[in-house]
């Protein structure tokens, strides 16, 4: 097995402190909320209860963090060891990605001091999916921090405590592939719940599978965007070869994301209205355009090893999936005559603020404990 | 006498199902277990029927009058089965001295055992010459009687605290039964005129558990008089949204709106009328319901002592200050700062990757060119 290694390095450079200007900034709104309500920082309304925070930080951050979950699945369930050295950067992203959705909703959730009733058996709606996101995603946050827990185990020698932890971490692993697969397709049912609200374009029985074809490629994208911004910014050599061989996957899973969204849509008749002009009508075609072009991409085997188009696609395939959920949750959502919705900027403000102290703790984690591999190795090998 | 409960001839008697059924109603009103109407139905069909001395003071008669108008049970039925109603001098038999003997002796044989109802006020200025019946005043009579009851229970405003009569100037020195008996329980059940089935419930109440209901501070059973009017008027949610009736008449009094900015006094009058209407008189038989602000008759210091059209003071929550609106905001538009700090984050995103493609080119080419020699 690989051997991992903290970067090193200056913790406090120019960009972290913009960085913590910014969770500064983000802290402060979210004070306010907590002293005078979601009204007085955010644009949410009786008709759009669920705006970026949800779309964003919750919906499209967990899919952003499914960079452990996409890993853990190859490595451990499909038995390909040998991606096994990106494994612990992506439990690290995932975990701090989850992490904060959790936090968000807190931040989100009207009455938050009613939220420990979600853990309360005797009040549990087991007919709800919000309930069952709610604690799938709770129990998740806690495997995904034992799951990286090695790592700080590691860092601090504890060997004793890490040698027991080897030998039960194989059933946090498990749950590890089975808790995201649950609520990743949860998150799409949740909008089927939506009913007429929203629009037939997003609307579709296929929404839980849409959603977990979409957050597991979106799962593989990230850990390329983020082995090849760890090797720009941390000066280490590329892991291109194994990459390319990761993204030789996503082509396969973005085919049959693609039949079944166009098809879906085609047999249903809705195509004119997909053509019909409108925000809506644009999104959805911009939303499947950039799916498209990230297949079009990473389809040939040449572009594949190729780093530069590898991270083009795989920010294409990002944005795609970014863009699908915040379609589905806010664009195509429909509440009745005269609801509008655009966050406001401290709404924003948090967000970023939240997003900010995800890439502080990357750093962090990354510059002190032993997360990335030692690539010359593996390098030497291909 | 046959035991009139069973008795189910066709003379316009009512039937033992009927007679279960205004006890269970009875039982209802008081909040207790329906389950309970069959005990106050035993209690009320003792043999010996439990003995009411009816004392009428300064009054109008309408306390007596309202026991017409409930129809289970009707008054025949009330004062001929129900109770032994032995003296009211309105309802007498007899007259003079007869009815005075007759009273003497039915207090005499049911010593502590009778009810005693009293009816309007007691004049107390002067010594209370100024109501006396049989050459005696009336707040000795009160007194005397009163020492001899099972328990007292003040019928009317009057009765309660005066009423009228005690309106000022008060030139009688009126008073209600609780003043004058100071020191003995008297169960009041104000209103002008009282509704009879708050009566009625306290009597059977009275007669099946041989102790009288929860009281509030003022004597009044809590079962009818814990609430005010307002909480369970039927035009409630007009003056939540804000829509008044502002004179008789006008469009929204038509409508049914709410008659607080007409002076009701709905807001701070203890009282179960919203929830059982006037006795027996039909649908919306109460005056709100008719279109006339309550008046707070059951309220002392505030039936005939507020002016009809003040404005009451509300005791739980103030009114909307206008309509509520027919729109409601529905969300906000884009804000400039908001779209600029979105606009700036896609940006930010897009350059920074856009950047990191061109790096990664180059850096790809760096370490492409020793890879390809070696």
């Amino acid at each position: 097995m690989e051997v991992n290694k903290p970067v090193g390095g200056k913790l406090f450079t120019r960009t972290f402190l913009a960085l913590f200007t910014i969770a500064l900034i983000g802290m402060f709104f979210v004070a306010k909320r907590y002293m005078y309500g979601l009204g007085a920082v955010t644009n949410l309304n009786d008709g759009f209860p669920w705006g970026i925070w949800i779309a964003y930080d919750v919906v499209v951050g967990t899919a952003l963090a499914c960079g452990g979950y996409s890993m853990a699945l190859m490595v451990y369930v499909f038995n390909k060891w040998e991606y096994h050295p990106l494994v612990r950067s992506a439990l690290l992203t995932s975990m701090f990605g989850y992490t904060l959705a959790g936090v968000s909703v807190l931040i989100d959730v009207g009455r938050y001091w009613q939220a420990y009733n979600i853990v309360v058996p005797w009040y549990s709606n087991l007919h709800s999916v919000m309930f069952e996101v709610a604690l799938c995603v709770g129990l998740y946050i806690l495997v995904l921090w034992v799951e990286f827990a090695p790592a700080v185990l590691e860092k601090f020698k504890a060997d004793a405590l890490h040698a027991r932890l080897n030998r039960y971490i194989f059933a946090f692993i498990a749950l590890g592939v089975l808790l995201p697969t649950m609520h990743q397709s949860s998150l799409g049912t949740m909008m089927l719940m939506a009913g007429y609200k929203l629009s037939p374009l997003w609307r579709t029985g296929f929404l839980p599978l849409l959603f977990l074809i979409s957050a597991i490629t979106m799962g593989f994208a990230v850990v390329i965007v983020e082995s090849c911004l760890a090797s720009l910014l941390f000066k280490r050599p590329l892991e291109t070869p194994l990459l390319a061989k990761l993204a030789g996957v996503i082509p396969w899973l973005l085919m049959v994301y693609l039949v079944v969204r166009v098809e879906d849509v085609n047999l249903r008749g809705l195509l004119p209205l997909a053509f019909s002009g409108g925000l809506q009508s644009d999104l959805f075609l911009l939303e499947n355009a950039l799916f498209f072009l990230a297949l079009l991409i990473l389809i040939y085997p040449s572009n594949q090893r190729n780093p530069r188009l590898l991270f083009a696609a795989a920010c294409t395939l990002l944005a795609a999936g970014g863009l699908y959920r915040f379609n589905t949750y806010i664009v195509g959502f429909d509440p009745g005559t005269g609801w509008q919705y655009f966050p406001s900027a401290p709404e924003l403000l948090i967000t970023f603020g939240i997003i900010a102290i995800e890439l502080m703790g990357y750093a962090w984690f990354v510059k002190r404990l032993p997360v990335l591999p030692v690539l010359e190795p593996i390098q030497a090998k291909m | 006498m046959s035991n009139w409960a069973t008795d189910t001839t066709p003379s316009g008697r009512v039937s033992r199902r009927d007679f279960l059924k205004v006890c269970t109603a009875a039982a209802v009103y008081m909040g207790l277990p329906a389950s309970m109407g069959v005990q106050l139905a035993a209690a009320a069909t003792r043999t010996q029927r439990p003995p009411v001395i009816w004392l009428s003071g300064q009054g109008c008669t309408g306390c007596t009058e309202s026991l017409l108008r409930p129809g289970h049970p009707s008054l025949e039925h009330l004062i001929l089965n129900q109770i032994a109603l032995d003296y009211n001098e309105t309802l007498n038999t007899g007259a003079g001295h007869q009815a005075e003997e007759y009273k003497k002796k039915s207090i005499q044989d049911n010593l502590n055992r009778f009810i005693l109802v009293v009816e309007g006020a007691i004049p107390t200025k002067d010594g209370g010459i100024y109501c006396q019946v049989a050459g005696q005043n009336f707040v000795d009579i009160v007194k005397e009687t009163a020492a001899k009851a099972a328990a007292v229970i003040a019928i009317g405003s009057c009765a309660s605290w005066g009423g009228i009569p005690s309106a000022a100037p008060n030139p009688t020195g009126a008073k209600g039964v609780p003043e004058v008996l100071a020191g003995t329980t008297v169960v009041t059940i104000p209103g002008c005129p009282p509704n009879a089935y708050n009566f009625l419930s306290t009597v059977l109440y009275f007669l099946t558990f041989n102790k009288l209901p929860e009281l509030d501070d003022k004597g009044r059973p809590k079962f009818a008089y814990g609430r005010l009017i307002h909480e369970n008027c039927e035009r409630r949610p007009h003056f939540d949204a804000g829509r008044f009736a502002k004179e008789f008449g006008d469009e929204g009094h038509r409508l049914g709106y709410c008659l607080y900015k007409l002076g009701c006094k709905g807001p701070m009058t203890y009282a179960n009328c919203p929830s059982i209407l006037f006795s027996d008189a039909g649908s919306g038989a109460w005056p709100v319901g008719t279109g006339h602000p309550c008046f707070g008759c059951t309220e002392q210091g505030v039936g005939f002592t507020i002016p009809l059209h003040t404005q009451a003071e509300v005791k739980q929550v103030t009114p909307a200050a206008g309509q509520a609106p027919i729109e409601t905001k529905r969300g906000n538009g884009v804000s400039i700062g908001a779209a600029a700090l979105a606009g700036a984050a896609v940006g930010v995103a897009a350059g920074a990757g856009m950047m990191a493609a061109k790096n990664l080119g180059a850096k790809d080419r760096e370490s492409g060119k020793p890879a390809k020699e070696a």
